[in-house]
């Protein structure tokens, strides 16, 4: 039963820094608004003869990259907690690792998908809105990628020493997989070598299966894109749970 | 059950390095028991390692009857500890901060309430309970992580250096505040600290701790000769050389952080 509370509450200490921090929540908000204004429009000009529009065709890729850099932005929360202290407050708590790690996942995919919610909120003042159905059927994907990146930024910190060397994963992992992923052009007629990597990448199902239930076209089937999302998942939650406990009692 | 601690031969090593080393310790109820010894002695080690948060390479110890690698979840329901390094969440308040405290150690609703609602109390840190810990004074933080240490009750409570850096009018409350939680509560306290003179006023009896072994232990009375301080009693026994500690790079780190906040 206390496992359960220790779960709740240190999901709810999550939600509480985030809602301090309104700077980072404003900061995080500006470089995927930049994407869909600057990018979209552009491209969406430069691309005005052909079917289909643009910017509708990159908000499912955007809020996959909202999605994405802030949850795998969350292994920086428990490196901090490391170097000022509060780890040791709970890991010397009479709670189990897991329940630890499972608080600071739901934590950090609730605070990821919050800041989803506020892109594609603000979607429809680009000209690109969805149906309240399409969105409750992306919404079971975001989750998905949220608990994901999260357990996959957790067991990233639980190997790194401080905060320099998590900023090097942020830029040799998480750009490589947001620009593989097809958030930004279609899957369909790549290059071979860049088509095997894309079907590598885990986030290409994520973004390809919020685009099928948002816009209605995707490259692969609704269950393909579920099933290799919920299986990744599953294995970044135990993964990040494996790391984290090793790293918090092993010495 | 006699003992709040019982070790044997507890050993903790890092390499080639023995931290501690084969250590025998008991420590009865209710006392408060002063643990002393120059910097990388071994003593947060020890401490570390009686409150879960290493393996011992080898021996065991029992801390209020509950074996330390066998029973960590209750050795931790019955233990409280305040750092030698800060561990407070910053970017919370301090009522907050015992909150999260409170419901982790299963305290939930008018208990919890009025169980932080003592503690800051105790430390007089109850007209700021709303303010966030990153405005506190180190004095203050101090102070709270202490209320933190003391709100769940713990039978042994564990102080690692907790009036490091402190002004004297701050660790004289502290320590009042620790006397009163042994005397009204029986909690047994385990502290370590480099002010030897305020070991010797407040602790029963004390450990003198070099290499990983106990070079002394014993009421300070005992172990002085005739006309020696307690200092000097250490400095005999532990010599007179500087003493390097190991920092890993967490260490540095958080000592860089701390000197930017100021």
């Amino acid at each position: 039963m206390n496992e359960f509370t220790a779960i709740k509450v240190l999901w709810k200490r999550e939600l509480l820094r985030f809602v301090r921090a309104k700077s980072r929540i404003a900061g995080s908000l500006g470089m995927p608004l930049f994407f869909l204004l600057f990018l979209g429009t552009g491209l969406n000009s430069a691309f005005s003869g052909t079917t289909g529009n643009y910017m509708e065709f990159i908000a499912p890729g955007i809020i996959g990259m909202v999605l994405m850099f802030s949850s795998v932005a969350n292994g920086l929360i428990v490196i901090m907690d490391r170097q000022f202290g509060f780890l040791k407050e709970i890991l010397v708590a009479p709670v189990s690792r897991l329940s630890i790690v499972a608080g600071k996942i739901f934590g950090g995919a609730t605070t990821s998908i919050f800041q989803a919610a506020i892109i594609m909120a603000l979607m429809p003042f680009l000209g690109v809105s969805f149906n309240l159905s399409g969105m409750l059927a992306a919404f079971v994907f975001m989750v998905l990628i949220s608990i994901a990146f999260v357990g996959l930024g957790i067991a990233i910190a639980s190997k790194m020493e401080d905060m320099h060397g998590f900023q090097l994963v942020m830029n040799f992992l998480v750009m490589p997989l947001f620009f593989l992923s097809g958030a930004l052009f279609p899957i369909t007629n790549l290059p071979e070598w860049l088509k095997i990597l894309t079907l590598i990448d885990p986030l290409t199902y994520g973004i390809d299966g919020m685009r099928g239930a948002l816009t209605g076209s995707s490259a692969m089937p609704f269950w393909v894109d579920f099933g290799v999302l919920a299986l990744f998942c599953t294995a970044m939650f135990a993964l990040g749970a494996w790391l984290f406990t090793k790293k918090s009692t092993g010495n | 059950m006699e003992y709040a601690i019982e070790t044997r031969n507890l050993t903790k090593k890092y390499g080639a390095l023995t931290a501690v080393d084969a250590l025998d310790l008991r420590i009865k109820r209710g006392e408060i028991f002063g643990l002393l010894g120059p910097n990388g002695a071994g003593k947060t080690t020890l401490i570390s390692m009686l409150c879960t948060m290493l393996e011992p390479t080898s021996g065991n110890a029992k801390v209020n009857g509950f074996d330390i690698s066998a029973e960590q979840s209750a050795v931790r329901k019955n233990i409280g500890i305040v750092f030698q390094d800060p561990s407070l969440d910053d970017e919370l308040t301090a009522w907050e901060n015992l909150d999260i405290h409170g419901e982790l150690y299963g305290m939930q609703g008018g208990v919890k309430q009025a169980a932080i609602g003592d503690a800051l109390k105790t430390v007089e840190l109850y007209d700021k309970k709303d303010e966030l810990v990153k405005h506190y004074s180190g004095g203050m933080k101090r102070r709270l992580e202490i209320a933190r240490g003391l709100m769940h009750a713990p039978a042994v409570l564990f102080l690692d250096e907790p009036t490091i850096g402190l002004d004297p009018q701050t660790r004289r409350r502290i320590w009042d505040s620790v006397k009163k939680m042994n005397r009204e509560k029986n909690v047994t306290v385990i502290l370590t600290t480099h002010y030897i003179d305020e070991a010797d006023a407040l602790c029963g009896r004390v450990a003198i701790v070099d290499h990983g072994k106990i070079v002394a232990c014993g009421a300070p009375s005992k172990l002085k000769k005739k006309g020696e301080s307690l200092e000097e009693v250490f400095l005999r026994l532990t010599g007179s050389e500087i003493r390097e500690e190991k920092g890993g790079s967490t260490q540095t780190m958080r000592a860089r952080m701390r000197a930017w906040n100021k």
